[in-house]
């Protein structure tokens, strides 16, 4: 065990060597930044030249990358184009998004497998049903739309909560925005939970169970629903990283300065540091999740050990 | 990466045994069936492969019956949309933006006054091409490489799932924004190929999930101490089982990626203009969805229906699957 | 962050959140008479002649006063802090400062404050984007050459004479010279930012009637009224916390939920309902913004007589009166010119310039386009930016227009690119095969502005390379004509050369809009689309 989180660990340098170097070729082959810097005109030639130099892109592509790995391991993120210091957005970005994060992850965690358990156990009852068309609804109207009208209505026509996220984002605050960017994870737990249980309900050890005399809750929770889990976990652990990064739509919407809003930006100014710095922390994420989830699979079913 | 400690192997799930005798048998098969309980719940005489049973299953079954229907009907409208909507999809009369039905024009117009009948039927070609290619391009390449990586485990399964991890990282807009602004081809291949290419990954963590599952289970156990290849294993006692999870995943990201390719269209690198899809008459409409959400309901309600379709599609050929629901 | 900085930056979160909170019941605000207005990120460090966009543009202008001020209602270029600026030969200028100014650090403004500023603005070096505000001044291609090393650090042509004057030589004659320094790139600035840039990049100081009090980059400035504020329009309210938003939808939401004063640059999509939302507390303005199509005129198949006519024939079959009607609600009015109506009759402003050419006129157009030889290369495909989300549309629009008026479903593609720096690339490097999205916010007030950048041969911002002989002869003439009716009539006559040409079709004017709380009073937005804050009373 202890020596394969040791392994898992080790692996993350080349995957991130190589991430980093893939998304370093991908922004460049976007094309010049510096010609959307100067507003509806075009730079002058010494002034683009200026500004190449002082971000370093008039340097050969590989010699920008060694750059910029011997400056990130002395903590240097470099610089976003409006000359804040891309590991300043980092720090102000990562903890709102973090935190948004969580609440999407615990009502996915909490709604979607509650929702997945009653449905699964009903299957074909109207409550199946119900929550089948919700399903269908979040699917088919965009985030944009789900976002809007609950802004208006609780925002404004009722007044139970303030319609933007203020900058301190405190728990409490993001819930309705948590609750819009789980929702169509939402809709994968519940579905994926649902037909787990189905698929285990008739396994043996449920009917050992049954037959035991356990009570139907020990045997819902225990052994039918701990089973079941493994699909919904590798589900989440997937999820963490587009939740976290591509959570775009919903901090447009409550103006939640997050990850997915700075992304963004830097994507479409076509920052390299920016992009490279987020990305590369998302990376990480991504990498820890999934061995958690790795992880998961053999506490979910003692069936699987690792080495 | 996961080394499983082998269980003894033990009884045969009483199910796998009725893979009986049909056609294209083999001997491992065969063997597992004979030593099997042989109780397959079927007229001993004609036992049937798992695949022509779940066939036998689905033809009676009506939720599968009315969403193939469906599905028929939208492949029809998808190939000659003017069957039912003549009229020209690309027509129209700002003037009239944001009007509603009116005779002639049962959905009403949308904010550029086009005809939100003929936008919609005229849509179902793209989003049903884009949806079906790509959920099916990436249910295939997910689950056959997650699969393999779950099963083969490993320096591959570590190898793959690094990979699947640097695919994730990459952000949707920059992918699009890179790989597709290169392409001048204006049909809907270049997007389908993308959302594939961008789709994988997830649906290739679910399914080598599932199967690094599946494989502990004890009849694939049996099967392998009865000397089963490991190719055989795999399709005929591991991925039956370990289908259901990417089935669920597949029919739901069906719906998104027909929104995905608005959000492509929207970055300017979807579909090429004047193209005319589900998901890009719905992201016209969302902001408007104050003053003219009939300009909304109509083509998220046919995406709706499509989803619906596939779901139940999803689910009774599941259902069929499962050897344990008999 | 670091850990003060966070500190800090949660107290005014929770200071500027506060009073926000009471200000939909009406309740009387500790602290004063402080209002809340939407903002966005600036994109560039808040330095004068390096903001280039509306965003710092609004800061800049909240605690600058430059040597001239535009008139928030008559845009007309009035002295602020010159006193008299003296020529007589449009060419050498003497210019004097009021006394009794300061920067709100209690340092006096003085004529070096405006020549220190000028050098820096001007100098390679320091890669100022708005450099080539300071090109008409002699000795600009020594401190800015167009390639390779500049060879000085300061502008020959700028000559401090005193402590209150200096003059200025220009490298030709330009008789608007004085007016256009009202922009504010041309403000003055501290000695504290040469000499601790960084601490003024962090909390810039100005010579306004508003001084930073806090600033948290990517979230919220707060500006406080600056008490000892010698200059005559004194900020009537305590002070303005600007919040930035990513999207004006939000912002919007905000103020009709009460938890915002003030958002300039109301949604499209929600005007249709901004007048019982918000009760007539809307208010809708001429900019000096000018949407046009601009054309490749690199691209032979562009630039020929039968193409001229094609020109036209597009411009007629737009319809500009349904678009700005329908799409808009009225915040975009249809051109008629090529300048603006802000400029006013007297500054040049012509209604009804364009004509014919800019009317509905499908028969027409189509008759003009089949006799000009057709659209070049059978479909014209309008190129635009899609990453700010609002061009789709309009251009979409356009495209349906122009194909009913043709009767031909692909006479006319929307072709998005997706980002701006992209967009900016293929427009340099001559990749763009059609018409392309031009959109002009001007400078200063002045007709020059509209005319001489966009369509001069060669000007920073001709981006379809259009070039007439007698179009440059008229703008050079006017430039060294001192007396200002003359000079505005030659440059209408340049303007009737552009029209006559159609070296780019002009859509329409575009008018600023913003919503407001009922607490406000006297909200206007000044030509620049920019409220005027100073005005603004609370309560």
């Amino acid at each position: 065990m202890g020596r394969y989180v040791v392994r898992r660990l080790l692996q993350m340098i080349p995957v991130f060597a190589g991430a980093t170097a893939l998304l370093f070729v991908m922004v460049n082959v976007m094309g010049d930044p510096v010609a959307g810097l100067c507003g509806e005109r075009a730079c002058d030639t010494a002034t683009a030249a200026q500004l190449k130099r002082e971000f370093g892109l008039d340097q050969p592509l590989w010699r920008q990358y060694a750059t910029y790995m011997g400056n990130v391991f002395t903590g240097d993120f470099g610089t976003a184009f409006n000359g804040r210091p891309v590991i300043e957005l980092m720090a102000s970005a990562f903890p709102v998004t973090v935190r948004l994060t969580l609440v999407a992850v615990v009502f996915e965690i909490v709604v979607g497998v509650t929702l997945g358990v009653v449905t699964g156990l009903r299957r074909g009852r109207p409550v199946d049903t119900a929550v089948l068309l919700a399903t269908l609804v979040v699917i088919s109207v965009p985030t944009f739309v789900t976002g809007l009208l609950l802004q208006l209505l609780l925002g404004v026509r009722w007044g139970w909560i303030r319609p933007s996220v203020p900058p301190q984002a405190t728990f409490d605050q993001l819930i309705l925005p948590g609750l819009v960017l789980a929702s169509v994870s939402l809709a994968y737990v519940t579905r994926l939970t649902r037909t787990s249980l189905a698929e285990n309900r008739r396994a043996d050890y449920v009917r050992t169970a049954v037959a035991k005399g356990l009570p139907r809750r020990r045997v819902v929770v225990r052994h039918l629903l701990r089973n079941s889990l493994i699909p919904v976990v590798t589900f989440i652990g997937t999820d963490v990283g587009a939740l976290m990064g591509g959570a775009i739509v919903t901090e447009r919407i409550f103006n939640i300065h997050g990850v997915g809003y700075q992304l963004y930006q830097g994507i479409l100014r076509q920052n390299t540091q920016t992009v490279v710095g987020f990305v590369t922390v998302l990376v990480l994420v991504f990498l820890i999740a999934n061995l958690l989830v790795d992880l998961l699979y053999a506490v979910l079913d003692p069936r699987i050990r690792y080495a | 990466m996961p080394e499983p400690s082998l269980p003894q192997p033990q009884e045969p799930e009483r199910a796998i045994a009725g893979t009986g005798t049909g056609a294209g048998m083999d001997l491992a098969a065969a063997e597992a069936a004979t030593v099997g309980s042989g109780e397959t719940g079927r007229p001993a005489g004609r036992p049937r492969s798992l695949w022509s049973d779940a066939w036998h299953d689905l033809r009676r079954n009506p939720v599968f019956v009315l969403s193939a229907l469906v599905i028929c009907f939208l492949v029809v409208i998808a190939l000659w949309p003017s069957l039912i909507a003549p009229g020209n999809p690309l027509h129209c009369d700002l003037a009239r933006a944001q009007d509603g039905p009116s005779p002639g024009h049962p959905f009403g117009y949308d904010g550029q006054g086009c005809d939100v009948y003929t936008r919609t039927v005229h849509g179902a070609r793209a989003s049903v091409t884009v949806g079906v290619c790509a959920t099916a391009g990436v249910a295939v390449l997910g689950s056959v490489l997650g699969g393999l990586a779950g099963y083969v485990g490993g320096f591959w399964d570590a190898l793959l799932s690094r990979i699947t991890d640097v695919f994730f990282a990459v952000p949707v807009v920059l992918g699009g924004l890179v790989l597709l602004s290169v392409v001048t081809s204006s049909t809907v291949w270049p997007v389908v190929g993308f959302l594939v290419l961008l789709g994988w990954p997830q649906i290739s963590r679910i399914a080598r999930g599932a199967v690094v599952t599946a494989k502990q289970h004890d009849y694939v156990q049996a099967a392998r101490a009865l000397g089963a290849s490991g190719p055989r294993i795999l399709l005929r006692h591991i991925a039956p089982n370990a289908v259901a999870p990417v089935i669920v995943v597949a029919t739901i990201a069906l719906g998104t990626f027909i929104a995905l390719e608005a959000t492509l269209s929207y970055l300017g690198v979807g579909l090429k203009p004047p193209s005319v899809s589900w998901g890009i008459q719905i992201s016209a409409a969302s902001p408007y969805v104050r003053n003219a959400p009939h300009a909304l309901l109509w083509p998220a309600g046919a995406l709706a229906v499509t989803v619906l379709a596939f779901i139940m599609l999803g689910d009774a050929v599941r259902d069929a699957l499962d050897p344990k629901l008999r | 962050m670091r850990a003060p900085a966070r500190v800090a930056w949660a107290a005014g979160a929770v200071a500027a959140v506060l009073p926000l909170a009471a200000c939909g019941s009406g309740a009387g605000v500790p602290g004063g008479s402080v209002l809340s207005s939407s903002w966005g990120d600036p994109q560039n460090p808040l330095e004068p002649a390096n903001t280039n966009e509306v965003q710092g543009g609004k800061v800049l202008d909240m605690i600058f006063r430059g040597l001239k001020r535009y008139d928030p209602r008559t845009g007309k270029a009035e002295n602020m802090l010159a006193e008299k600026i003296e020529t007589t030969d449009a060419r050498t200028y003497t210019i004097t400062v009021k006394p009794g100014w300061r920067f709100s650090n209690g340092e006096p403004v003085t004529a070096r404050s405006f020549v220190d500023a000028w050098n820096y603005g001007a100098s390679l070096k320091n890669h100022q984007k708005n450099a080539y505000f300071f090109g008409y001044i002699e000795g600009y291609d020594k401190v800015h050459p167009a390639e390779g090393r500049q060879t000085a650090d300061t502008l020959s042509g700028l000559t401090v004479t005193g402590p209150r004057t200096f003059t200025v030589r220009l490298s030709q004659p330009f008789s608007s010279f004085p007016d256009t320094l009202g922009y504010v790139a041309f403000a003055p600035l501290p000695r504290m930012f040469f000499t601790d840039h960084k601490a003024w990049l962090d909390k810039p100081v100005g010579n306004g009637p508003y001084r930073i009090e806090s600033y948290t980059k990517g979230a919220q400035m707060y500006l406080r009224k600056w008490d000892a504020y010698p200059g005559p329009d004194k900020a009537r309210n305590d002070g303005v916390t600007l919040l930035v938003y990513t999207d004006s939808t939000t912002a919007y939401t905000d103020v009709l939920a009460g938890n915002l004063d003030l958002a300039d640059d109301i949604p499209a999509t929600q005007l249709k309902n901004v007048r019982k939302d918000l009760d007539g507390r809307y208010i809708n303005s001429p900019a000096g913004i000018l949407q046009t199509l601009a054309f490749p005129f690199w691209d032979k198949a562009w630039n020929t007589e039968g193409a001229r006519k094609v020109r036209i024939g597009l411009s007629m079959a737009i319809d500009r009166e349904t678009i700005t009607r329908t799409l808009f609600r009225g915040t975009r009015t249809p051109a008629t010119d090529w300048t603006s109506p802000v400029l006013g009759k007297a500054g040049g402003y012509q209604p009804g310039l364009c004509g014919r050419a800019c009317t509905y006129r499908p028969a027409e157009a189509k008759r003009l386009i089949q006799e000009g030889g057709g659209l070049p290369g059978g479909q014209v495909r309008i190129t635009y930016n899609a990453d700010s989300g609002s061009h789709k549309e309009w251009v979409d629009a356009v495209c349906n227009s122009i194909n009913n008026a043709l009767g031909d479903d692909h006479a006319c593609v929307g072709s998005p690119v997706g980002t701006f720096a992209d967009f900016r690339n293929r427009i340099a490097q001559h990749r763009v095969t059609g018409p392309f999205r031009a959109g002009w916010q001007m400078d200063y007030p002045l007709i020059q502005n509209f005319l001489q950048p966009l369509y001069y041969t060669d000007a920073s911002s001709n981006d379809g390379t259009w070039s007439n002989a007698t179009f440059d002869r008229l703008v050079d003439q006017a430039n060294a004509t001192r007396d200002r009716a003359t000079a505005i009539r030659l440059f209408q006559q340049a303007e009737r050369v552009v029209r006559d040409e159609m070296a780019a079709i002009p859509l329409w004017y575009q008018n600023g809009s913003a919503g407001y709380s009922d607490r406000l009073h006297d909200v206007a937005l000044n030509p620049f689309s920019v409220p005027v804050y100073d005005e603004i009373r609370v309560g």
